[in-house]
């Protein structure tokens, strides 16, 4: 088989996973994207493993750890956008701007991210909602 | 938008057919058509992926993407990665996205804002990055042939084998490290929890 073909595959795959981390705005779904780009990974880590015949195989050891590490690394980031969300009452990443400088503000009328966890989150979930 | 996404990538696509079929290879093999379709509905799959303005299809969608990439596995004679990846993306990682999805409340029909402001510019990043990669690629292994014959590389004989005989401290560490997360996770998901329970 031409190289070429699974390297050109992986290029693609990682691009258009580029385009979902940029281009979403629901955090669930960028991470589904972060997901895209490391099976593009991946891919070129098998087809360069079995491409060389390795004879300690590290392409395929270090795709399964990857796999095991997007594992964990899925497990983490759903757990902080649900606390996000419990939170703030949304999973927008645009609107996860308080520690952005400049002038604008586009969340409007948002308290401060101190006193946000212990008692607004009930309110700010129906006001968003 | 998405319109020019696709035709830009399907033609270098068919811009890099030609070179791909060098000398000797106006006639491809079977495993290299099986590739070539399974890649164009993995990258199909993948596209609706990230366009869809439903939530919820946008990860059956990722569960077609990445079954199609164990398929390509398979074809790499990977076979151990390809179960792999299976049970752990398909089975457990959309499984899990699915639930976030329902605990933050998504909406099930077409939502207007799943793409952000800055589309415009996430649609350059990603062409030019796509470009230049493909480019690069192209033209570096225009010549070069995987040996699909002989053993196969990755089957699970051969996988135990190396997995436990040359790399068993990283397997350990990433145990530790599985620990950690499962951990964390339940902290993370824990806390406020408690909070309440104490007020």
């Amino acid at each position: 088989m031409h190289l070429a073909y699974p390297a050109v595959l992986a290029a693609l795959l990682f691009c258009v996973g580029l385009y979902g981390v940029l281009a979403r705005r629901n955090a669930i779904l960028v991470l589904m994207s972060v997901e895209l780009m490391l099976n593009a990974v991946n891919l070129n880590l098998v087809a360069f493993d079995v491409w060389l015949r390795d004879t300690l195989h590290t392409g395929q050891s270090l795709t399964l750890f990857v796999i095991a590490i997007a594992a964990a690394e899925i497990g983490i980031g759903l757990a902080i956008v649900l606390m996000v969300y419990r939170n703030r009452g949304t999973s927008d990443i645009d609107r996860l701007r308080d520690t952005a400088e400049g002038p604008e503000d586009m969340t409007g009328p948002e308290d401060p991210e101190g006193p946000a966890e212990t008692g607004a989150p009930a309110k700010k979930a129906e006001a968003t909602a | 938008m998405n319109g020019a996404a696709t035709t830009l990538i399907s033609a270098t696509a068919t811009a890099t057919a030609p070179e791909a079929a060098g000398p000797g290879f106006l006639s491809p093999a079977g495993v290299e058509i099986a590739f070539v379709l399974v890649g164009l509905v993995t990258l199909g799959a993948a596209l609706v992926t990230v366009t869809t303005r439903q939530l919820v299809h946008a990860a059956l969608w990722l569960v077609v993407a990445l079954g199609g990439l164990a398929v390509e596995y398979l074809l790499l004679t990977a076979e151990f990665i390809a179960w792999v990846q299976v049970l752990i993306y398909v089975g457990s990682v959309v499984v899990l996205l699915l639930f976030g999805l329902m605990l933050t409340k998504a909406p099930i029909g077409r939502s207007p804002d799943a793409d952000s402001g800055n589309r415009p510019a996430a649609l350059a990043v990603a062409a030019v990055s796509a470009v230049c990669l493909v480019w690069v690629v192209v033209d570096a292994f225009r010549t070069t042939w995987i040996d699909l014959d002989g053993p196969a590389q990755g089957s699970t004989e051969v996988s135990g084998q190396f997995l436990f005989r040359n790399w068993v401290l990283p397997f350990e560490a990433l145990s530790v490290l599985l620990l950690a997360a499962l951990v964390g996770a339940i902290v993370l998901s824990r806390k406020n929890s408690g909070d309440k329970e104490q007020r």
